[in-house]
């Protein structure tokens, strides 16, 4: 079968289409760049970005605060050096991947239904990149000091420790931030043509057409685009592999029990799926909601991620077993303490809290079609799954550190106000850059829709 | 070579069929220098206005392997020869632990000229063009389909050209200043 044929089959399978009838190349333009050009700004808007901005003030005093006195502020001390910092660090990049798997890999797949959420999810990806390649630099102390980092032929004569995972992580990190963004824009360059030729008024054509670098949509330059776009696919599929396989190797590189483990890395990787599906679903359902995108995003769109979260879960669920149960078969005395220690210690609440977040409640609920296609329940699904990826990052770094070889260097971990502030600050840039994002950028790929009109055209005929 | 004052006939179509069918034709009929302009990717124009070849893979694979390349010299240099430095006796050139750099920066190298390399070969950013002069043409960005043909291919003329066009169902068609 060729690859269109698939793409065929893919967009006429039962159930909800990928796209209500009815539309046309036009009416999906103008009702896409009508919500950037036309529309007037929603009270909605205003109301959700004035707390995510209120969230983001938080952030930049809590970052000032910490610039004046130090990571003392925090909850770390020996043994938890890493604590919050690194957990939320893991957390937005994992949410990240999500956006480069759906704009990456379901393009390699010819997947339809990725048409209509790629973009946001793209934007997603960076605006979650953008958060957590902030904590890794705050975490060092010296955060100005931040390009020590990189290897240059400095007066000090010394060099980055190549060998070490967090320098990969370094570069991991900094060529994913790249490539995400080079896909994100590379895809928007038609786009921001349309808005262009769309917008009445001077700025704005002045800026989008600034942005879109005199784009024309020319046959030579469409297959030029479509190559480069492939190919860019090819290259991004792998590396958000290695991205989170790199982020794991902070932790399977040290010999602390609960971290010396070759189960991480796939583990890593689709808890990493499983937390940026359910964020992806967080932002679509609300987005749908209030801008009228049910025709574009719909029960298909949601059903499938549903069915996404529910294989991921698996994964995930097949990775705590194999880690009780290889804590018990190595026969190591430390590793089987680690493990009972985070289920009976101090902080066994959390990780019963998180095995009901990620295992007990939506790998129970996710079978039934019936809950995949309720709007509502797969929002507040979505919302347990992130909390339970973000405690099981809380587990991984806490309950490991706190207690390792020698009950003498044993000790607790808690988390100041000033953890807090920074983690929901965090939150607060992530969501002011993506309210920002769905008021001046097209929260879905006009021309990618006009394509898939033309595939279900064809289909008809 | 002197500038034409004509920059080329644009001709506007109601669907995709009625533009491929036309580029078809046109390339048929001879015409070379012509370019056709759609709303999103469509399969088979390139190649029915004679474009097939492009240098797009190629420029990904040499940034690919210069990423790659450069990537590992980027750790083997500091480590073998610049500052080595022998820990636990371990060898200098401990090659499998520079792999996760070396193929990161090959994918970061090989992202980056893709997408300039595209942006180049495509000659963007381009802040003026001829082709933006047609009448209707913020259309080519919503709904309609357009071909035109440039007055400096040798089989150009300006009045057999209209004809041409106008005979394979254009909607309307315009001269276009260059």
């Amino acid at each position: 079968m060729s690859p269109d044929g698939l793409e065929k089959t893919a967009a006429m399978e039962a159930g909800p289409p990928v796209l209500a009838p009815g539309h046309t190349y036009a009416s999906i333009t103008d009702k896409i760049s009508s919500i950037v050009l036309l529309q007037r700004t929603k009270r909605g808007w205003w109301f959700g970005f004035a707390v995510a901005f209120a969230l983001f003030m938080v952030l930049n005093a809590a970052i000032g605060y910490l610039m004046l006195i130090g990571v003392g502020i925090w909850g770390i001390n020996i043994p938890v050096a890493w604590g919050f910092a690194i957990v939320n660090f893991v957390w937005w990049i994992g949410i990240g991947h999500a956006g480069t798997l759906i704009s990456a890999f379901l393009l390699l797949m010819r997947q339809a239904w990725r048409q209509s959420i790629n973009r946001f999810a793209e934007a997603m990806t960076l605006f979650a990149v953008a958060s957590a390649g902030m904590f890794p630099l705050l975490h060092m102390g010296r955060p100005w000091l931040f390009y020590w980092l990189m290897p240059y032929p400095d007066t000090m004569g010394t060099w980055p420790q190549f060998r070490s995972p967090l320098v990969w992580d370094v570069f991991a990190v900094s060529t994913y931030g790249t490539i995400s963004l080079l896909f994100w824009f590379v895809g928007l360059i038609p786009d921001l043509a349309t808005l262009r030729d769309r917008a009445r008024n001077r700025l704005a054509q002045m800026t989008y057409g600034f942005l879109a670098m005199g784009w024309r949509g020319s046959a030579r330059h469409w297959h030029r685009y479509e190559i480069a776009y492939l190919l860019l696919a090819g290259l991004a599929t792998p590396l958000v592999v290695s991205v989170h396989t790199v982020v794991s190797f902070d932790f399977t590189i040290a010999v602390v029990p609960g971290w010396h483990s070759t189960i991480f890395p796939p583990y890593f990787v689709a808890g990493a799926i499983y937390s940026g599906f359910a964020m992806v679903l967080t932002l679509a359902i609300p987005l749908r909601q209030f801008y009228g995108l049910e025709d574009f995003i719909t029960l298909r769109h949601l059903e499938n991620m549903a069915k996404i979260l529910l294989a991921t879960g698996l994964i995930v669920a097949y990775g705590y077993v194999m880690e009780t149960f290889m804590a018990f078969y190595s026969g190591s005395t430390y590793d089987r303490s680690m493990i009972m220690n985070r289920m009976t210690g101090p902080y066994a609440g959390i990780y019963w809290l998180l095995i009901t977040c990620n295992i007990a409640i939506p790998l129970t609920t996710l079978w039934s079609a019936k809950l995949r296609r309720n709007v509502a329940a797969l929002f507040v699904i979505s919302l347990i799954v992130q909390m339970g990826m973000w405690l099981e990052r809380f587990v991984i770094v806490v309950t490991s550190l706190h207690r390792d070889f020698m009950p003498s260097a044993w000790g607790m971990y808690y988390p100041t106000i000033w953890d807090w502030a920074t983690f929901a600050g965090s939150i607060g840039l992530f969501l002011t850059l993506f309210f920002l994002f769905i008021r001046f950028l097209p929260m879905i790929s006009i021309f990618e829709m006009r394509g898939l009109v033309h595939q279900v055209k064809e289909e008809k005929a | 070579m002197m500038r034409h004052p004509l920059y080329g006939l644009m001709a506007e179509f109601e669907t995709i069929d009625d533009l491929l069918n036309a580029a078809q034709r046109a390339h048929a009929a001879g015409y070379r220098q012509m370019d056709a302009f759609t709303p999103f990717p469509v399969e088979g124009l390139a190649e029915a206005i004679g474009f097939h070849k492009t240098h797009v893979p190629l420029i990904c694979l040499v940034g690919g392997l210069i990423g790659c390349m450069g990537g590992f010299f980027l750790q083997y240099w500091p480590n073998v020869i610049g500052y080595p430095l022998n820990i636990g006796g371990k060898p200098y050139n401990s090659w499998p632990s520079f792999i996760p750099i070396t193929f990161e920066l090959t994918v970061l190298c090989a992202g980056l000229a893709t997408v300039f390399g595209m942006l180049a070969l495509n000659r963007l950013p381009t802040p003026y063009h001829p082709v933006f002069n047609a009448p209707r043409f913020e259309l080519a960005t919503r709904n309609r389909f357009f071909l035109c043909i440039n007055a400096r291919d040798p089989k150009f003329d300006a009045q057999k050209t209209k004809e041409f066009l106008q005979s394979v169902k254009a909607r309307e068609v315009s001269e276009i200043e260059s």
